[in-house]
């Protein structure tokens, strides 16, 4: 019995596990930035200026990590025990959820940095193909028929619900407005939804790269985004006239910087967000800086946009959530009557 | 020269009467195959690489440099090896209790080494995060030892493990099953123990399928994409897995990277068929004549 090359193959095997093993690499300082889908260029670009000020302020080094994913999704794995040091959501009401079902930091984290904890903001605007074949001006155009919209699933994406929210803004602003309306028009637009999404991204790559849909209502980050380069000759930018104020918030998780011992380097990576340099690089990668001097440099960069907020509508993000989301909201409703 | 043509001729009239079909439906049909495996197989194959290389060769082996790749190809590596032979032990072992050995709850046992082909590998990550997540059964205690499961290493081959568990013992059981005891039995009777039983008489009746489950094994553990991506975290350069690294350069408009690390994977898969090829041709047609190629598919009878 010759079990020569059997063996030979259990000894490479062995060999394979032992050489994977004894790579590992080395600890040094780490933070763990979790945040949503469509700010990976940003926080690239941030993360390298950062470590450097560090550097430079400390002597320390530090390596942060990312991870990107549907807001929701996100806020859900760091309360299933993702260790995220620091969170940059789409929405405040997913680190809300942090709070409450995990109870990793404080009811009133939002109060804890400027701007309701919006380094930066932005608005909801769309996409079309190129010399807007369609003639979508403005929201009321998304809801005619035979107008393909795609929007991601405002159960799991952040953007998705502010798309939803800005969408029934829209419609309480019309003469005559209130939320019977409303959500006769969210419901004609969802109808010309063939496909969602789970995340921003998602939605973008539907849109650009699978070519499915006349419209792609996003991020105005995103949207910024993805007319850059190749992009640039195949779609076209529709600024609606009103749109909603967006608010991406970000936090420390307090018990777990505190486990980790990371709370002073996290706290600096928050800040260096409002500073000079992190509202520069914001504002280079498509959101809308909060430093005054900051933003006076990008404003020809960012179309002009009457920006209704949350509060204006919808009160707060937990009144919204119930309201619109939660089982049963007026998204199950809308979307279960829809698909009969 | 005319001679020669005359045989050929003779020989094709020949096979077509063996079969009754005409030369037209036997090229017809051998066109369909062709023609569907190109279209499925051969041209997404080959588009993986075409675009990989779209830009050239030095964009093509910028990814490999990055350092969050070595990492993905590092993790990789380190579940398939991890998957692979806690697999390999387990998969012996069930299927010689299986084939060789009569005992209540045998059917059951078949059944459960076929729910991971049978479930979503969704649900196959999620069980890890509702045993292990901070929300789940054995979470809190967890946390208090700070030891980690989810979101990192150990979550990661464990979940990979789950999704291998049928593919060696699947492979050897109906092979085992037809082979019988006798042999076994013979060896026994004259006196070997059952360690000796089994090196002597029941692994070189095997190995050669044993073999081919492990590379089976090995392709999915290496491949795995669903269950990896609930228990993962997405952490660049800490949790993410080739299949997984794949994806997040194709979400960040990098479509040669994605592409390029793809191919990686596709080569992997290649290499390892051409060590299976060249493993059966040294080990002879007498073994490979055991060997069923019989490939596990949901639901398929014992």
């Amino acid at each position: 019995m010759n079990l020569k090359p059997f063996a030979l193959t259990l000894a490479l095997l062995t060999g394979a596990v032992a050489f994977a093993a004894s790579v590992q690499a080395g600890q040094s300082t780490s933070l763990l930035n979790v945040s949503y889908d469509p700010t990976r260029e940003l926080y690239q670009e941030f993360n390298a200026a950062f470590t450097k000020h560090w550097l430079a302020k400390t002597g320390q080094t530090v390596s942060i990590k990312q991870s990107h994913g549907g807001s929701s999704k996100q806020a859900r794995a760091i309360i299933d025990g993702l260790e995220a040091d620091v969170v940059t959501l789409a929405l405040a009401y997913d680190i809300d959820a942090i709070s409450e079902k995990a109870g990793l930091l404080p009811a009133n984290w939002q109060s804890r940095l400027p701007h309701n904890s919006a380094p930066y903001s932005s608005t909801i605007v769309f996409l079309v193909r190129k010399g807007n074949p369609k003639g979508i001006k403005n929201w009321d155009d998304l809801v005619k028929p035979g107008i393909s919209v795609i929007t991601p699933n405002p159960k799991t994406s952040g953007v998705a619900r502010w798309n939803y929210l800005a969408a029934w803004g829209y419609a309480l602003k019309q003469p005559g407005g209130d939320d019977t309306k409303a959500q006769d028009f969210v419901q004609r637009l969802f109808k010309n939804v063939p496909v969602l999404d789970s995340g921003a991204r998602g939605a973008t790559t539907t849109f650009v790269e699978r070519g499915i849909g006349d419209v792609l209502i996003n991020w105005e980050n995103e949207i910024l985004l993805s007319t850059k380069g190749t992009g640039k000759d195949k779609f076209d930018i529709v600024v609606p006239p009103v749109s909603i104020l967006a608010e991406p918030t970000v936090s420390l998780v307090d018990k777990i910087v505190d486990k980790r011992g990371t709370r002073q380097i996290a706290q600096a990576y928050l800040e260096y967000l409002y500073s000079e340099e992190g509202q520069d690089i914001a504002g280079k990668n498509y959101y809308r800086p909060q430093l005054q001097s900051v933003a006076a440099k990008y404003a020809t960069a960012f179309p002009t946009v009457e920006r209704f907020t949350l509060q204006e509508f919808f009160g707060n993000w937990q009144k919204a959530h119930k309201t619109h989301f939660a089982d049963d909201g007026t998204f199950d409703q809308i979307y279960l009557k829809g698909s009969k | 020269m005319s001679t020669e043509i005359a045989t050929t001729v003779k020989n094709e009239e020949w096979k077509a009467s063996l079969t009754g079909e005409s030369t037209w439906v036997r090229w017809t049909l051998i066109a369909l195959a062709l023609g569907y495996l190109t279209l499925f197989l051969f041209v997404p194959l080959a588009a993986v690489f075409a675009e990989a290389l779209k830009n050239g060769l030095e964009s093509y082996f910028a990814p490999f440099q990055d350092p969050d790749t070595l990492v993905a190809i590092r993790l990789t590596f380190i579940a398939a090896a991890l998957a692979v032979p806690l697999n390999l032990v387990f998969g012996v072992a069930a299927a010689w209790a299986i084939a060789k050995f009569e005992f209540i709850g045998k059917q059951l046992l078949i059944t459960i080494i076929d729910i991971p082909l049978a479930v979503s590998p969704v649900i196959s990550g999620l069980i890890y995060v509702l045993l292990f997540g901070a929300q789940g059964w054995v979470g809190p205690w967890l946390i208090e030892h700070d030891i980690k499961i989810i979101f990192a290493l150990p979550g990661i081959v464990l979940a990979t493990i789950f999704v291998t568990v049928p593919f060696i013992a699947r492979e050897l059981i109906p092979l085992m099953q037809s082979q019988g005891r006798e042999e076994e039995e013979a060896a026994f009777t004259l006196g070997a123990s059952g360690w000796q039983t089994f090196i002597h008489v029941t692994l070189p009746n095997i190995k050669w399928s044993l073999l081919y489950g492990i590379i089976l094994c090995n392709a999915r553990a290496m491949g795995e994409f669903g269950a990896v991506s609930v228990v993962s975290g997405h952490i660049r350069g800490l949790t993410n897995t080739l299949p997984l690294h794949v994806e997040i350069l194709y979400n960040e408009y990098n479509a040669v990277g994605a592409f390029a690390v793809a191919s990686l994977l596709t080569l992997l898969a290649i290499v390892t068929l051409i060590v299976k090829t060249v493993i059966e041709r040294k080990s002879g047609p007498a073994q490979s004549a055991h060997d069923p190629a019989w490939s596990p598919q949901p639901g398929s009878p014992s």
